[in-house]
């Protein structure tokens, strides 16, 4: 935040962490019992994970082929998402920050759908899009043999339905944080649109790049529903980390909960490792 | 509707038109080359609107705007040449510099934009940063300048794209009072010795006497007043220009003794020789020529009216007191100031609310005629 | 801290507790808790209005659901008075736990049908027909009973099948053929009964090498043993008898 505000009216460099001699407000006493309860929520059932856990047979449950195959399938799925998401979602989120166009509203509730759907709706959705009786998907299928439901495209169009809307909602707030102001300064200093595009918006949409490549990232790693539906479900081509966890708890309760745990560790790495420097943003 | 041509040759030719809700923006002007107008006027007067207009990011609804014999806007042809490709730099009040580039980067922008070569326009950049005294900061980050440093690379920056007009949009507002007096003196130099065509918006009458070489003032999106600097400020003959010279004003019509007020009273000073009795006309003269007393004065002063003390504001080691209109007394006298010493407040134990009477000698009075008529 | 945390689990088991006492406590009348595969959902339908007539001071509750999930709620604690599962290893593990009132009895049988598309555009025959070029077939996932009856049959017939997707139940299986995404699949004789023409099961002699016992047993700790007792009895007797086989089951 601080690197996108304009801040010529700081004197100093305002990036100074607060010491520890500094007074700061204290915070109402009462505010900490719904605060630690609010944690408790999300902390202790990860706790009860980790508490039920077969810790001796952990490293044979999560390397088991079939584990591998789907952390290697969940992984590869989900980082195709995620560029697809920066690629297409991007641009969609630059349009909706900038653009001048009629409809623009209507037109963001649509890409913020996936947030508020269940995900089965958006399986079933683009099921009825491309599956091989679908609105496209008949087309696809007789004209150009391409058949999508049940292939590893399936998955990766799945994820990036539902992760999509995070990238953007991330990148147009940073784009709507920084303003207008520095492209029309851009403009009237002789740089021509694409220039102002490369050299100024996209640089501003940095800051919001990291937490929208963490979240739309994570999303990815964790689809089951939009997967389940569009996708089905087998091992190597479509049966991703969350799949196979589903589908361990009918036979091995101890198998479900080990890769569960992975799935929260994978997850956990990459929120620690790239969201600092998301949060220090383009400095 | 008329154009200015000013007697040179004609750099800028602009005639804009344009309404938004609830306000409406018609202006004409003209600028020769190597010519600084300062644009004056109150919140909302159209002073940014304008600048956006002239500099391609608002279109106006009516107009024309011509730059060195290019058109740049033609409402009725449907020309409008889009920012990039004006030849105007606007710089805004706050320096905008782009956070992810140094100050280097930030100049180098333009000559880059055009294409020069990278080289190149870091040469172009860093002659330009030692222009502005800014060199030793050409790594740092915006983010690590202070205001008066960053707005000073932002001039450097609107240079290096080598505008045929700069606009200049209050550029001097959002610095603190011991950075803003550097950067003046840098736009002086660079404004003045670099002969550059400029449109400075600004609230202080210091920035029009330092740069410009005329002034406009602009109200409700009109030209209530234009001409050169030294007379626009020093005969004020719109309230507002008056207020931004430090004046006080009241308006009525000239009559052999001085300016008639609305109330028949005759307000007297010296008479400017072009004044003709019965056109609208000013009497104008400086808060600190008039004084205050509980009982109506007698003796030279010839102007002297009663009025309620609204507020008391100390400036200083002197007291501005704001008047309000009296009861019996003249309504004109609402929002006029006196400028007295702090021991004469406590002396007369002035408080708000008291009515006391205004007298201003008419040695200190000037009148001449009122804006918009001529 | 951990002090806080106490507290805080605390807070939430009690307001979790309190949204779960509703009915039930009210006006005298028992509810009866019967926990069953959710292929049993249109034969235990009829069973339990049965029951409320000749027990009007009973509510039963049916609580239907996949077998494992519905045994791993009696496990870890779920009110229950009886339960019916659709194979005897998920019965198994509540019989493990101790919850489990006497031996389990079995009182239907399944068996795999092949299901199509009603027009079956690709002329499917024969288990061996599945395993042909260009068909997309859906199986449940050997995890699973019914994919495990899957490979049994596959096994007994010598035929391979190459599934497009193995999926995690029976009803996901019928969905993607229903959304014609599949050409055929793998399903109990019951599911497609139960979808009454939508899709056409093809019978295939092999499928009788994988018969799937239902066990139904009376959950220990029951607060209405007896009441649970009664249940099975019906579903056991004439009247369940003559519901199960309307449904496509066998009974024993």
């Amino acid at each position: 935040m601080t690197a996108t505000s304009p801040g010529p009216l700081r004197r100093d460099t305002g990036d100074r962490r607060e010491d520890t001699h500094t007074a700061r407000t204290a915070l109402p006493t009462l505010l900490w019992i719904p605060a630690v309860g609010g944690f408790a929520l999300i902390a202790l059932p990860v706790f009860g994970l980790a508490w039920k856990a077969d810790w001796i047979r952990l490293p044979e449950l999560v390397t088991r082929p079939a584990a591998l195959q789907a952390l290697e399938l969940s992984l590869r799925t989900a980082f195709v998402s995620t560029v697809l998401c920066v690629v297409l979602g991007g641009p969609l989120a630059v349009v909706l920050a900038r653009g001048h166009l009629p409809g623009l509203r209507a037109l963001r509730a649509v890409v913020l759908l996936p947030l508020v759907l269940p995900p089965v709706v958006g399986g079933l959705a683009l099921l009825y899009l491309l599956g091989r009786a679908g609105l496209v998907g008949q087309y696809l299928e007789t004209w150009f043999k391409i058949r999508i439901p049940f292939s590893t495209a399936a998955v990766v169009l799945a994820q990036t339905f539902v992760a999509m809307p995070f990238l953007v909602v991330s990148l147009e707030g940073a784009l709507r944080m920084a303003g207008e102001r520095y492209e029309e300064v851009a403009a009237t200093l002789g740089a021509r649109p694409w220039t102002v595009f490369w050299r100024v918006t996209v640089p501003l949409l940095f800051p919001g790049l990291g937490s929208g490549v963490v979240l739309a990232f994570a999303r990815a790693m964790g689809e089951f529903g939009a997967t389940i539906a569009f996708a089905g479900s087998l091992a190597g081509t479509t049966r991703t980390l969350p799949l196979e966890i589903y589908l361990q708890r009918e036979s091995d309760v101890d198998a479900a909960v080990a890769l569960s745990l992975l799935l929260v560790a994978v997850a956990a790495l990459v929120v620690v490792l790239v969201r600092p420097r998301s949060a220090e943003g383009v400095r | 509707m008329s154009t200015v041509v000013p007697a040179r040759a004609t750099a800028l030719a602009a005639e804009i038109e344009l309404a938004r809700a609830g306000f409406a923006l018609s202006v004409a002007l003209g600028l020769a080359p190597g010519e600084v107008l300062a644009v004056l006027g109150p919140n909302g007067s159209g002073k940014s609107t304008l600048l956006a207009a002239l500099a391609g990011l608002l279109r106006p609804d009516r107009g024309r705007v011509t730059l060195g014999g290019r058109i740049l806007t033609d409402v009725t042809a449907g020309r409008h040449v889009p920012p990039h490709r004006r030849g105007i730099v606007l710089l805004p009040q706050r320096p905008l510099l782009f956070p992810h580039l140094s100050a280097l980067g930030n100049v180098a922008f333009p000559p880059r934009s055009r294409g020069v070569h990278r080289r190149t326009a870091r040469v172009v950049a860093e002659q330009l940063l030692s222009e502005v005294d800014c060199l030793e900061l050409a790594a740092r980050k915006p983010a690590q300048l202070s205001g008066g440093q960053a707005q000073r690379v932002a001039v450097a920056r609107a240079l290096a794209a080598d505008p045929e007009l700069l606009l200049l949009d209050e550029p001097m507002a959002a610095l603190d009072v011991d950075a803003a007096p550097t950067l003046r003196a840098l736009l002086r130099r660079v404004l003045r010795g670099g002969g550059r065509t400029a449109v400075v918006v600004t609230h202080d009458p210091l920035d029009a006497l330092v740069l410009a070489d005329r002034v406009l003032v602009l109200s409700s999106g009109a030209i209530v007043e234009q001409g050169p600097t030294r007379s626009v400020l020093g005969r004020p003959r719109s309230a507002f220009a008056a207020r931004i010279a430090g004046l006080e004003l009241v308006s009525g019509t000239a009559c052999p003794d001085g300016v008639r007020t609305p109330e028949g009273a005759v307000f007297a000073g010296h008479r400017d020789p072009t004044l003709l009795a019965g056109e609208p006309a000013v009497a104008v003269f400086p808060a600190r020529a008039v004084s205050v007393h509980w009982e109506r004065p007698t003796g030279s002063p010839r102007n002297i009216f009663p009025v309620t003390i609204a507020t008391l504001e100390p400036r200083g080691d002197v007291v501005r007191v704001r008047a309000g209109a009296a009861t019996g007394g003249p309504a004109w006298a609402d929002g006029l100031h006196a400028e007295i010493t702090a021991a004469a407040v406590a002396d007369l134990e002035l408080v708000p609310g008291a009515r006391v009477w205004f007298a201003v000698k008419a040695a200190e009075v000037a009148l001449h005629p009122a804006a918009g008529q001529s | 801290m951990r002090l806080a945390a106490a507290f805080a689990t605390l807070a939430l088991v009690a307001t979790l507790s309190a949204c779960g006492t509703g009915p039930g406590g009210e006006s005298g009348r028992r509810t009866l808790t019967v926990l069953a595969a959710a292929s049993l959902t249109e034969t235990f339908g009829q069973l339990e209005k049965r029951f409320e007539a000749a027990h009007p001071d009973v509510d039963v509750r049916l609580a239907l659901g996949g077998s494992s999930d519905l045994a791993q709620q009696i496990v870890h604690g779920a009110p229950a008075d009886v339960f019916a599962a659709a194979n005897p290893d998920t019965m198994g593990s509540v019989v493990r736990a101790g919850l489990a009132d006497g031996a389990p009895r079995t009182f239907a049988r399944n068996e795999l049908s092949i299901a199509v598309p009603p027009d079956n555009p690709r002329k499917i025959g024969s288990l061996a027909d599945l395993a042909r070029d260009g068909v997309v077939v859906v199986l449940c996932a050997p995890q699973v009973p019914c994919g495990a009856a899957s490979t049994k049959v596959q096994r007994e017939a010598g035929v391979r099948i190459s599934p497009a997707s193995e999926e995690q139940d029976v009803k996901s299986v019928l969905g993607k053929i229903l959304a014609g995404e599949a050409d055929a699949g793998l399903v109990y004789v019951t599911d497609v009964n139960a979808q009454q023409g939508k899709v056409r099961g093809i019978p295939f002699p092999e499928a009788a090498s994988a018969r799937n016992d239902y066990p139904i047993a009376v959950v220990r700790g029951s607060e209405r043993a007896d009441l649970a007792r009664q249940f099975v009895e019906l579903v056991r007797g004439e009247a369940g008898r003559d519901a199960l086989t309307r449904a496509g089951f066998e009974v024993p």
